[in-house]
């Protein structure tokens, strides 16, 4: 693969201006880029091509497939509500190569370490390359530069944009469902792969030219509710089993026990707390990892005390989420995808347990979305450098490491803040500049290490109200040197090759970034 | 087949910490095999450190093997130290790195020694942190959490870290060994900025005025003027016995500690929650610790997920007079600092008399008095620290006197 043009971003980034043969904008800045146009229109259909009763089964994936009419080339698109349990991933492109298909296109929500098994698709030739988030092994194949084409990562609601705007055609979509009828009405309620919800397959079920709905817990009509409609729905198809239910949802979520992490944990919620974000009707999101879920926990106990009730949360659902909303903390729960049984019982049994979608909480390209409702929202990053700028996909190292998830549209609340640490082993977390640029500085608050709390100087709202509370607030440049002197030393910037691996959207498509290929 | 020397831990499963094989040999010069979870960023300036270390401990050949799994520079020096120690074990030269600013500042006799939190003294990636969870005081232990093969390595861990590590103006205690070992660990400690000495399982003040005499002689020879002060743990039946003795064995002796899981054993009994059995022992250690003018500081609280338990226990041991307690886990401080932290009535009377006491001093007046009262000299130190105790523990404003003058 020759090296594609290269321009300069509003950012500073050299990015690509084709990906894949398509053109590609540069970032132009947070609110810059307006689109123009029409969204893209799925192919119309006719009930002359479906039975009359109904029934849409066909015996198995690779008749799914064949039937819907696979070919070299197409792109096929898959999603992850089972995690690193999923089996229908690879199902699909096993049942590709005995059909003798190559250069598939696999256009998956996210990607987790059990789809491992594509790396041997795209040496045989069966999968071109990936648009999607790598991790593990995918991130280091890609990495390393032995993907044949060039991976694009975008956000849950970049997704979504990208197929609505038709950035991305999808040939081929296969929904895997945990209970699903003969007409293709799906949901993820129950069965044994019950994983709560199926909103990221929305626009896939709305755009792509076949549906193909997977499940292992096919019931009679009707499937209620219909989280996908099987009026959107080509073909279904049973599988044994759709997925590891082990590794779908956890049984119990652990918190967690690391004292700096807690640290971490309980200075945000003091923080949220202390700059009067916490107050009545308020709202906020906090996800499954570590930090956040023991955040929520602290934030939930200051509640308490002060009797003070959210409008609503937005989840990563677990327990403690759950917790808040049967207690009475919480109105809502506006739920993107639950993380264990608890968080799958609730949204079964309670109506203020509300499934969204990437269209409703992250679409860019829609009229609004709930993002930029939220009074703050808590999450991770690989690295953030001196001007708030973060970076959530490559190690820094320079490897794929991480999806974007709903990551860059979740920058978009009224107070964005990483709670990380200041240090992974030796490798300091705050530098001069990322790695790679997924989340522009002008988006983020406030950034909290076990060592401090730095607010970003553009909000001198922020650093007003939490004046003279306790706090430790200190600038992001101090905890900086402290680090680097700590962990001896300013790590050497990665050594990279020229040849660009993967490509960085932004929440409106344009280009904010590029990932390079690493040195073996 | 030429000697090796290895130090330090390897594998998966190993985080922040590295292993080092040197094998020395009679010429070539320095050979370096580093394979480093941190290579790309940090690669450059292991082999510079390994380099640096095997010329400040005189040897010029060698080959050296690297394990990293992201180690600090301190943890490198003192693993490189070991090894190269154990295949040469004459030698005498240090690998020291440069000591931090921030490690010189000193300690006092009176200060809080609320809480203090056990560090195991081969396992620095516990120490890193440890600080900034606001403990009075650290332990970096060479006692009983550093397996007996290990010992080595520990001390130079241990003195690394008190060169180089921020503790965040915690007190820098080192637990050494049973003596006659933990005699010899001093040479790696009173050098290098250590404020006081826990020593472990003592039944006789001797063991308490040879461990002065040592420390007074090494800092004659290091030229180190800071005061080094001391604890010995009793944790025996003999050494409960002769609490007192012990307690006032040395004027370095600024507090005197309990250790239950050894006493209960040695009385015969198993340590129980109540802790009926060693209800003598700790009032014991308690009265030989105030008879001496020292601190009394009970024991650890073992099961680290009871936080109820935890605060029965710390406010159990306020009550019988202890001014602290021992903690195996960051998490325990907070609730330590509140268990002893004084209540509102306590903080209320300290309050006036601290104000009773600074008008008088204003005044010229040698007496203190409240009201119709006199204030005697030692219920006015305690009251002061009274309200010290009661600033940093967050109930009182450090403008406490113009908001509360009116108490006065």
């Amino acid at each position: 693969m020759p090296s594609p043009e290269m321009k300069k971003n509003a950012a500073g980034r050299m990015v690509p201006v084709e990906i894949n043969g398509q053109t590609a904008v540069p970032y132009q800045g947070v609110g810059k880029h307006r689109p123009t146009g029409n969204r893209t229109a799925p192919r119309i259909a006719t009930s002359i091509d479906y039975p009359e009763s109904g029934n849409k089964v066909v015996p198995d994936l690779k008749t799914a497939l064949k039937e819907a009419g696979i070919r070299d080339g197409m792109t096929i698109s898959t999603h992850h509500h089972l995690r690193n349990g999923d089996f229908v991933a690879n199902a699909i492109f096993d049942a590709a190569a005995e059909l003798g298909i190559k250069d598939l296109m696999w256009f998956p929500s996210a990607s987790f370490p059990c789809h491992a098994p594509i790396i041997e698709h795209m040496k045989n030739g069966v999968v071109h390359h990936i648009e999607g988030s790598m991790n593990g092994p995918l991130g280091a194949y890609c990495s390393e530069g032995k993907m044949r084409g060039m991976g694009v990562l975008r956000s849950h609601g970049g997704r979504y944009q990208a197929v609505q705007d038709g950035d991305v055609h999808i040939d081929i979509a296969v929904i895997a469902a945990p209970t699903a009828d003969p007409f293709g009405n799906a949901h993820g309620l129950t069965g044994p792969a019950a994983c709560g919800l199926l909103g990221f397959a929305l626009a896939d079920s709305q755009y792509a030219d076949r549906v193909i709905v997977v499940t292992d817990n096919l019931i009679e009509f009707p499937c209620i509710p219909w989280q996908i409609q099987g009026n959107y729905v080509d073909f279904v198809t049973t599988m044994d089993a759709i997925g590891d239910a082990s590794k779908i949802v956890s049984g119990t979520t652990q918190i967690t026990k690391s004292p700096d992490r807690l640290r971490i944990a309980e200075m945000t919620a003091r923080f949220v707390k202390e700059a009067g974000i916490m107050r009545d009707g308020f709202s906020f999101q906090g996800g499954a990892g570590g930090t956040s879920l023991s955040f929520a926990i602290y934030l939930m106990e200051m509640m308490r005390e002060a009797g003070i009730k959210a409008r609503f949360v937005r989840g990563g659902s677990t327990k403690y989420l759950t917790a808040m909303l049967e207690e009475g903390l919480t109105d809502y729960i506006l739920d993107g995808q639950t993380f264990d049984l608890d968080g799958v019982r609730s949204m079964r049994e309670n109506p203020s347990h509300v499934n969204t979608s990437p269209f409703t909480s992250y679409n860019w390209h829609g009229k609004g979305n709930f993002a930029s409702m939220l009074d703050c929202v808590v999450l991770g990053a690989t690295e953030v450098d001196v001007n708030f700028n973060a970076n959530v996909v490559t190690h820094s190292d320079g490897r794929l490491l991480h999806g974007i998830g709903g990551w860059q549209n979740c920058l978009f609340s009224k107070c964005t803040i990483l709670p990380i640490p200041a240090f992974r082993d030796r490798i300091p977390v705050i530098v001069d500049e990322v790695t790679t640029l997924v989340g522009p500085g002008e988006l983020i608050d406030v950034i909290v290490t076990e060592r401090g709390i730095a607010i970003n100087p553009l909000r001198e709202d922020l650093l007003a109200s939490v004046h003279g509370k306790g706090l430790p607030i200190r600038t992001i440049q101090e905890m900086k040197a402290e680090i680097d002197d700590l962990v001896g030393g300013t790590p050497k910037p990665p050594e990279l090759e020229e040849k660009v691996v993967a490509a960085i959207k932004w929440v409106d498509g344009t280009v904010i970034d590029c990932v390079r290929q690493v040195k073996v | 087949m030429s000697a090796i020397g290895q130090a330090g831990r390897r594998g998966d499963r190993v985080r922040s910490d590295c292993w080092i094989a040197v094998s020395p040999r009679e010429s070539g010069g320095i050979t370096i095999s580093l394979k480093s979870k941190v290579e790309s960023m940090y690669g450059d300036s292991i082999r510079k450190l390994i380099k640096d270390g095997l010329e400040a401990l005189g040897v010029g050949h060698a080959d050296v093997e690297v394990e990293d799994a992201g180690a600090l520079p301190f943890v490198i020096a003192a693993r490189l130290e070991a090894a190269v120690k154990r295949v040469l074990p004459d030698t005498a030269a240090e690998f020291l790195p440069e000591a931090k600013s921030f490690t010189k500042s000193g300690t006092t006799r009176d200060r809080f020694r609320r809480s203090r939190l056990y560090l195991p003294g081969d396992q620095s990636k516990l120490m890193l942190n440890a600080g900034l969870h606001g403990p009075d005081a650290i332990i970096l232990d060479l006692e009983d959490s550093v397996a007996p093969g290990e010992k080595d390595t520990a001390r130079f861990i241990v003195r690394n870290a008190l060169r180089t590590v921020d503790f965040f103006g915690a007190e820098r205690m080192v637990r050494i060994n049973q003596l006659p070992a933990g005699l010899d660990d001093l040479d790696y400690l009173v050098p290098h900025n250590v404020h006081l000495i826990l020593i472990p399982k003592v039944e006789s003040p001797e063991q308490v005025v040879a461990v002065d005499a040592r420390i007074q002689e090494l800092k004659a020879e290091h030229g180190v003027d800071a005061d080094i002060y001391l604890m010995p743990i009793v944790e025996s039946a003999l050494g409960c016995w002769r609490a007192y003795e012990i307690a006032a064995a040395s004027p370095s002796v600024v507090a005197l500690a309990i250790g239950l899981e050894d006493y209960t054993a040695d009385i015969g009994t198993e340590r129980t929650n109540e802790g009926r059995e060693s209800f003598w022992a700790r009032a014991q250690v308690v009265n030989g610790a105030r008879a001496a003018g020292v601190q009394a500081i009970d024991t650890v609280f073992s099961d680290v997920t009871d936080m109820e338990g935890l605060m029965e226990s710390v406010l159990e041991a306020k009550s019988l007079g202890f001014d602290g307690k021992g903690c195996i886990h960051p998490r325990q401080i907070e609730v330590v600092h509140r268990g002893f932290a004084p209540k509102e009535k306590e903080i209320d009377k300290a309050r006036r008399i601290v104000l009773a006491f600074e008008k008088a001093e204003a005044e010229g007046l040698g007496v203190v008095s409240l009201g119709s009262k006199m204030i005697d000299p030692p219920v006015v130190k305690r009251a002061l620290r009274t309200v010290d105790m009661a600033m940093r523990a967050g109930l009182l404003p450090e403008d406490w006197r113009e908001g509360g003058a009116d108490n006065a």
